[in-house]
C-alpha cells in the first residue's frame, strides 16, 4: 500500500496554480435558468466571484450571463464543458482567455459627511470621473463605471470619509472587435 | 378549481384540453406502458387515460416504483420510460429514481402534477417546488403555465430524453392546465435551438485513434454504458471492430452485455470488484480504448496509478466527461456507435499487430481464477446460487435486475450476458430497492421473458410494495433473494475498514418471505440447502406468476476480488481479508 494514495475523491495532491477567468454565457431566457447555471457551480463547487444577467436579445429571448470564476486549468475546462451540458446555454465564451476582453463595472456609492470631508469626497469623485447623482447637506450618491479594480480604490478612498453602502452589478464583459462572440 | 373554459371548437381536431393534449403527445411518441400513481393534482390526466385503450398503465404502490419501473423498462427496451405521479409527495417520491436515471444516463420523461398556477408558491396542499428540486438531478425539467406549450414541451422532452447522452426530463403540469383548452401540435420540427449533442465524430480524431491502434502492442478495450444506451447496432459495431482488431474487452458494470461473456477475447468486467485480468489489463496497457464509459472511481480506484503506461482514447457523447477524471490522448465527442463504425471504415482491411505476447500475460492473470470461492456441501454459497441460476436460465430469454450490494457484484461476476439490454442494475447512484421496480418495468416490457431480481433480504426490503403491483398486473417476475441476513457490503466494510466492529448491519427480525410471498399472492419458495437449489430454482422458473425465493446463503462470505479504496488496479485483495488492506487515507474515501 502506498503512503500517498488517491482517488477521483482525492485530488489535493495535484497542485496548480488558480487563474481567474470571466466567461459569457449565453442562455435561453427560461424560467429557472438562472437557477440552473447558479446550481450548477455550487453543486460541483465551482467559485463564483461575480454575475450578472439580463436579457440581450428581446426577439431570441435570449439573455447574457457573465461569470466571474477560478480556478485550475483542468477545473475551468469542466465548468465550460458542464455549463454547455445545460440544456438552455447556447454558448459559452472565455473573455479572458481571449486576452481581447473588456471589463466593466458600474457601482452607485453613498457617502455622508460634513466639512472638509464632503469637500475630499468631492475632488476624489472628479479625479475618478465619478457624477454626483443624489445629494443632501450630508451625503451624495456617486454614479462609478470603470474596472473592479478601479470602484475598489474608490471605496478604499472613500471609506475614511464617510462612506455609507455600496451597490454593484458586476463585471460586465465584451470582446474588443468586429465580430461577435 | 378554477377552471379556464375557453369553448373548446368541436370542428377543430387540434384543440383539446391539457390532459388530452399529454395523451395524444404520448400516443404520438409511441408510448405504450406508462407507470403511474394517481393524486388529485393529476386527476384531469388520469380521467383521460380512463379510456384510452392504447396506454397501459400499470398502476404501482409507491412512486419511487414507477421511476424505477420506468428505468427498467427503458434500459430493457432502449425506448424512454415514463412515469406519471401526482405533486408534492408524489414528486418527491420521484427524486431518488430520477436521480438514479441521471447517474445512469437512462431516457425517462417524468410526468408530475401540480397544484393550479394561481395557488403555486401558496404553500398549498401538496405543493412543493418540484421544478426546484429536480433541477439538479435532472437532465432538464419543465413547468407548463401555457396550454399551448404543453405539447411542444412534452415533444421536447422525449427529444432531450433520448437523444445526446440520454437522462431524465421532468414536466410539471399544473392541475389548471390540464383542465384549459389548448391548441395540439405534432412532433415533427420539434427542435431546441440550445441543444445539439454531436453525435458524428471528428475524422480527425477517428484517423488518430486508429493509427494508435494499429500500432499497440498491449491495446484494451475498456466499454460502458455507452455502448448500451447507443443502441443494439452500437454493440454489434464493437463486436465487428473487436474481431478486425482482435484486442481484449472488459467494461463497466453499465456495459455488461455489449460484449459476448462467451468470447476467448472478453476479460469480464473492471473495477473494484472486477476482475484480476481485467484490472491487470487496465493497469499494464499502452493502449486504452474507453468507448462510453465515464472512469467512475469504482473502475479507476487511485487516479494516480491509474494505467500509467497507456495512450488513452476516450469516445464519449458528453464533452463533458472528457478530460473530467482522466486526461485522453484523443478525445472522440460522438456517440459510441457512430464512433465505433468510422473506426471499422478506418480501419479497413489493415491486418492486426501480432499480440500474442499480450494475450499470453492476459492468459496468466486468467489463470489466477480470481473468481473461485471455497466450496460448500452444507451451505448454499452465494456465487454458486448466482452461478446455478446462471446455468438453469441462460438458455432462456433471460433478464437480470439487482438491488446494490453483495450480491449485484455477485451477479455481475458469476452471471454472464450475451446480448445488450439483458442487465438493469443502479450502478451511478447505488440505489438499493432499485431491482424489484426495475424488474416489473421490464417484465412490463416483455410478457415472455424470464424477469429475475437478483437481490439482497435488506436492499429488497427497502421498495417491497411492488410485489403487489406485479400480482396485480400478472407480471411473473421472480425475485431471487440472497439471504444472508446482513446488510454484506457495510458488513464487508466493517470488516476491512472497522476493526469487525459491525454496526448496524445486521438485520433482525427479518420477515419471513414464504408466508410474505403469499400475503401478497405470490409463491414464496426457501431454500438452504445446496443440493435442493437446483430443483427449487427450476420451480420458481416454471411457476406462472411472481416469486419470491428466499435463498438462504453462507453469512459472512466476502464479495472478492476487490480493489480497496484508494489503491491501484494491480494491488487487488484476491481471496483473503486481512484487515489492514486499507490505510488511514484509504479508510476516508467511500
Amino acid at each position: 500500500m502506498s503512503d500517498n494514495p488517491a482517488s477521483a475523491y482525492d485530488m489535493s495532491h495535484v497542485e496548480e496554480d488558480e487563474e481567474r477567468r470571466t466567461l459569457a454565457v449565453i442562455v435561453d431566457n427560461e424560467p429557472g435558468v438562472l437557477g440552473r447555471v447558479v446550481g450548477l457551480f455550487s453543486a460541483r463547487g465551482y467559485n463564483i466571484e461575480s454575475l450578472t444577467v439580463a436579457e440581450v436579445d428581446r426577439d431570441r429571448h435570449r439573455s447574457r450571463i457573465t461569470i466571474v470564476t477560478a480556478g485550475t486549468a483542468h477545473t475551468l475546462e469542466q465548468i465550460e464543458a458542464q455549463l454547455l451540458r445545460l440544456v438552455p446555454v447556447a454558448s459559452v465564451t472565455d473573455i479572458t482567455r481571449s486576452k481581447r476582453g473588456i471589463e466593466r463595472e458600474l457601482a452607485l456609492i453613498k457617502v455622508a459627511g460634513e466639512g472638509e470631508k464632503r469637500v475630499e469626497a468631492l475632488r476624489i469623485a472628479e479625479i475618478f470621473r465619478a457624477r454626483v447623482i443624489d445629494t443632501t447637506n450630508k451625503s451624495f450618491i456617486f454614479e462609478l463605471t470603470g474596472a473592479s479594480d478601479k470602484i475598489d480604490q474608490f471605496c478604499a478612498l472613500m471609506d475614511p470619509l464617510g462612506l455609507v453602502e455600496v451597490s454593484r452589478t458586476g463585471v460586465l464583459s465584451i470582446k474588443r472587435g468586429a465580430e461577435k462572440g | 378549481m378554477e377552471m379556464q373554459t375557453k369553448p373548446k371548437a368541436k370542428t377543430d381536431t387540434d384543440q383539446m384540453t391539457g390532459a388530452e393534449i399529454v395523451i395524444t403527445a404520448l400516443k404520438e411518441q409511441g408510448v405504450e406502458v406508462m407507470f403511474g400513481y394517481p393524486g388529485g393534482a393529476v386527476l384531469p390526466i388520469y380521467d383521460a387515460l380512463f379510456t384510452e385503450p392504447s396506454i397501459r398503465h400499470v398502476l404501482v404502490r409507491h412512486e419511487q416504483g414507477a421511476g424505477h419501473a420506468a428505468e427498467g423498462y427503458a434500459r430493457s427496451t432502449g425506448n424512454a420510460g415514463v412515469a406519471l405521479v401526482t405533486s408534492g409527495p408524489g414528486a418527491t417520491n420521484m427524486v431518488t429514481p430520477i436521480t438514479d436515471a441521471m447517474m445512469d444516463s437512462i431516457p425517462m420523461v417524468v410526468l408530475t402534477g401540480q397544484v393550479p398556477t394561481h395557488l403555486i408558491g401558496t404553500d398549498a396542499f401538496q405543493e412543493c417546488d418540484t421544478v426546484g428540486i429536480t433541477r439538479c438531478c435532472a437532465k432538464h425539467n419543465y413547468l407548463v403555465t401555457d396550454v399551448d406549450e404543453l405539447a411542444r414541451t412534452i415533444h421536447e422532452a422525449f427529444l432531450i430524453a433520448t437523444t445526446g447522452r440520454p437522462g431524465p426530463v421532468v414536466i410539471d403540469i399544473p392541475k389548471d392546465i390540464q383542465f384549459a383548452t389548448g391548441t395540439y401540435v405534432g412532433k415533427d420540427g420539434i427542435h431546441k435551438a440550445t441543444y445539439k449533442p454531436q453525435t458524428d465524430p471528428d475524422p480527425q480524431a477517428i484517423k488518430r485513434a486508429v493509427e494508435l491502434m494499429k500500432h499497440a502492442k498491449r491495446p484494451v478495450f475498456y466499454t460502458g454504458g455507452g455502448v448500451i444506451n447507443s443502441g443494439p447496432e452500437a454493440s454489434e459495431s464493437l463486436r465487428k471492430l473487436q474481431k478486425l482488431t482482435g484486442f481484449p474487452v472488459t467494461s463497466t458494470l453499465m456495459g455488461l452485455g455489449a460484449f459476448p461473456a462467451s468470447h476467448e477475447d472478453w476479460l469480464g468486467m473492471l473495477g473494484m470488484h472486477g476482475s484480476y485480468e481485467a484490472n491487470n489489463a487496465m493497469h499494464d496497457c499502452d493502449l486504452m480504448i474507453c468507448v462510453g464509459a465515464r472512469f467512475d472511481d469504482r473502475v479507476t480506484g487511485r487516479i494516480d496509478a491509474f494505467s500509467p503506461g497507456s495512450k488513452k482514447i476516450h469516445i464519449d457523447i458528453d464533452p463533458s466527461s472528457i478530460n473530467k477524471v482522466i486526461r485522453a490522448d484523443v478525445p472522440v465527442i460522438a456517440d459510441s456507435g457512430n464512433a465505433l463504425d468510422a473506426m471499422i471504415k478506418a480501419w479497413g482491411k489493415a491486418k492486426p499487430k501480432d499480440i500474442s505476447d499480450w494475450k499470453a500475460q492476459i492468459s496468466g492473470w486468467r489463470a489466477r481464477n480470481c473468481f473461485a470461492y471455497a466450496e460448500s456441501e452444507n451451505e448454499i454459497k452465494p456465487q454458486y446460487a448466482i452461478e446455478r441460476l446462471y446455468e438453469l436460465t441462460k438458455d432462456r430469454e433471460t433478464y437480470i435486475s439487482t438491488e446494490v450490494g453483495q450480491h449485484q457484484m455477485w451477479a455481475a461476476q458469476h452471471y454472464h450476458f450475451e446480448e445488450p439490454n439483458r442487465w438493469m442494475t443502479s450502478g451511478g447512484l447505488g440505489t438499493m430497492g432499485y431491482g424489484l421496480p426495475a424488474a416489473v418495468g421490464i417484465q412490463a416490457a416483455h410478457k415472455d421473458a424470464l424477469v429475475i431480481d437478483i437481490a439482497g433480504e435488506a436492499s429488497v426490503q427497502m421498495v417491497l410494495q411492488e410485489v403487489s403491483t406485479a400480482v396485480q398486473h400478472k407480471l411473473p417476475i421472480k425475485v431471487f433473494i440472497l439471504n444472508n441476513e446482513w446488510m454484506g457490503m457495510v458488513r464487508q466494510w466493517q470488516e476491512l475498514l472497522h476493526g469487525e466492529r459491525y454496526s448496524h448491519s445486521y438485520s433482525e427480525s427479518l420477515p419471513d418471505f414464504v408466508k410474505l410471498a403469499e400475503a401478497y399472492g405470490a409463491l414464496g419458495l426457501v431454500c438452504d440447502d445446496p443440493k435442493e437449489l437446483d430443483g427449487k430454482i427450476q420451480e420458481m422458473i416454471d411457476y406462472d406468476g411472481p416469486v419470491i425465493f428466499d435463498c438462504r446463503v453462507t453469512k459472512a462470505e466476502n464479495c472478492l476480488p476487490m480493489i480497496p479504496s484508494g489503491a491501484a488496479h494491480n494491488d487487488m485483495i484476491l481471496s483473503e481479508i486481512t484487515g489492514d488492506e486499507i490505510d488511514e487515507a484509504g479508510r476516508k474515501l467511500v
